[in-house]
């Protein structure tokens, strides 16, 4: 059986909720930011998969899915210096511990 | 190259070269006193706002990726002088600050980023435009280091932006899919009322509304506002708000006009949840800059009423009521960032007759919260009157009339500030606040502005004119 398209478009929504499930269950803050590289990285499959099986005359797919591995690694250097103070301030880098702000 | 790159480049060319000058300052800053380091940056800046006066072409750059026209010249023009008024505004607070140059490289940056995203014809400039404008927000959110709100604010303000710009992401992929293309003008052609078109769009849009904080996705913005800096928190309120509704405007209108049915249903649902929910929870708040946060969504409710009804009036009346939103709310945050850095003085019942001693400032506050409000002498009333006619055309009286009757409890929590300012009350008395001079004038311009604007229409038909 040779891999279609179908197969690889279930694998990157799969890969998809899995991250959007741990970004709304986890409560440590390294474990949130995994979980949306996980989702940003089936999008990454996403768009690699329709420009080979779909417009392989094209790049757009390719060059998109390169930005994106480029603004996550920024993204997620601001997050980690963001954590980096919030565990200097609050001794903790769980989200629970983290509610001076009412609701 | 075309030989007029430098023309039509350079609204961005200015910021990116201010924001290269600022840092080989920062490697010498040692030999430079704060205020001579305030007053040139906002002489900078105010260069900067002048430039986007001359020398205004049309044209297209980089592949066709990148736009520019005399209305986005003008959208950007709004950008340039709010940045410049929050500058003006935030001396008080810089002035004790170590990391001066810090704050506006971060500020610089994300303006950088909503000029980009402005003037994209493409997906893959909007989606880099979009992250550079709101990563050094994210940063800058967190500049009161030592304080746990700064930060915790800091957090929710990045890991949800990440979250919406994977949204945005998974539906640009889908688009990808669906057209085989990046290029706005060509997806208009492609794109079909089929399921799949539909939900890719709906993905990409999501992530848009995420932006300007309409009512589903509205959880992080009063949090945010809360524990940000009040310069960072007008920031986000202003020039980052309009920017995000720019792109809106931008994309529906080059991209998705085949789905018009689809976004004029959403829109309606969502901008009149947003109305009602932003004014009902800006009942009960009793921090300003929270109240501010709520009545924030409440008038974007108001301006995606009229995106919905995609007529070219209807972008006329809200690129004019955002120039207005932008005058009366930085009206408001100017006094409320100058009392936050004197005396770290936030909630409402701390501004008990704030009249006695600071005659001044009671006044900018009461006209920025009247022209919010939208009582006629100001130009808020003008505004929002467009606003509604504009939207008036596209939809039900009864959507009109529950936007109107918004419009009045909009008055109770705006006015319940100006009673409390205006009562005598002797007991608790805020003592007399000495005004900066750059302060005062960016008061003076903004409620000049607010006050004329209302009253010389030249502005509303010079927008019409640009399109």
């Amino acid at each position: 059986m040779t891999v279609g398209l179908t197969h690889i478009i279930v694998v990157s929504t799969v890969l998809f909720f899995i991250g959007m499930y741990g970004l709304f269950t986890r409560r440590n803050m390294i474990t949130m930011l995994m979980s949306i590289e996980l989702m940003l990285n089936s999008v990454n499959i996403n768009f690699v998969a329709f420009n080979k099986y779909l417009y392989p005359d094209k790049m757009d797919g390719i060059f998109f899915s390169i930005f994106i591995i480029a603004i996550a690694a920024a993204e997620a250097a601001v997050a980690i210096a963001i954590i980096i103070n919030l565990y200097r301030t609050h001794k903790s880098i769980d989200v629970d511990d983290v509610t001076d702000l009412k609701q | 190259m075309p030989e007029n790159f430098f023309i039509l480049f350079k609204q961005e060319l200015w910021v990116i070269a201010i924001i290269f000058l600022l840092l080989l300052i920062k490697l010498k800053s040692k030999q430079l006193t704060v205020n001579t380091l305030l007053n040139g940056i906002n002489i900078l800046l105010l260069l900067n706002f002048i430039n986007g006066f001359f020398f205004n072409e049309e044209g297209r750059l980089f592949g066709k990726m990148f736009v520019t026209n005399h209305l986005y010249v003008f959208e950007k023009n709004i950008l340039n002088l709010s940045v410049l008024l929050i500058s003006l505004q935030s001396t008080k607070w810089l002035e004790n600050h170590k990391h001066i140059i810090e704050f506006y490289v971060l500020l610089l940056s994300s303006l950088l980023g909503m000029f980009l995203m402005i003037s994209s014809a493409n997906i893959l400039m909007l989606y880099v435009g979009l992250e550079l404008s709101t990563i050094p927000l994210a940063a800058a959110a967190n500049f009161d280091l030592k304080r746990k709100t700064s930060g915790e604010g800091a957090m929710k303000l990045i890991i949800s932006s990440a979250f919406s710009s994977a949204i945005l992401l998974l539906g640009i992929s889908f688009l990808y899919g669906c057209t085989g293309t990046l290029d706005f003008s060509v997806i208009n052609n492609l794109l079909q009322q089929q399921p799949l078109h539909i939900a890719a769009f709906l993905l990409f849009f999501v992530g848009l509304l995420f932006k300007v904080s309409a009512v589903p996705f509205h959880l992080w913005t009063a949090d945010v506002y809360e524990g940000s800096p009040v310069a960072i928190t007008s920031f986000l309120s202003v020039a980052s708000k309009s920017a995000a509704i720019f792109v809106i405007l931008n994309v529906l209108n080059k991209m998705a006009q085949p789905l018009f049915i689809t976004w004029h249903t959403v829109l309606i649902w969502v901008a009149l949840i947003t109305i009602i929910i932003g004014n009902l929870f800006a009942i009960r708040q009793q921090n300003l800059k929270r109240l501010l946060a709520f009545s924030s969504i409440a008038q974007v409710g108001f301006i995606l009423l009229a995106v919905s009804t995609n007529s070219s009036a209807g972008n006329a009346s809200i690129i004019y009521f955002i120039l207005i939103y932008v005058l009366s709310n930085l009206a408001v945050f100017g006094v409320i960032t100058l009392v936050s850095a004197v005396l770290q003085k936030e909630t409402i019942t701390d501004y008990q007759s704030f009249y006695t001693n600071n005659k001044f400032l009671s006044w900018c506050l009461c006209i920025g919260f009247f022209s919010l409000a939208g009582v006629p002498p100001t130009a808020g009333f003008f505004g929002k009157l467009f606003l509604l006619m504009s939207a008036a055309q596209g939809i039900t009286y009864t959507i009109l009339a529950i936007a109107a009757l918004n419009m009045v409890i909009s008055m109770y929590y705006y006015l319940r500030v100006v009673k409390t300012i205006f009562a005598k009350n002797e007991n608790s008395c805020i003592e007399k606040i000495s005004i900066p001079a750059s302060n005062k004038i960016a008061l003076i311009i903004c409620v000049m502005g607010v006050l004329l604007t209302g009253i010389l229409s030249g502005a509303y038909n010079y927008i019409i004119s640009l399109q």
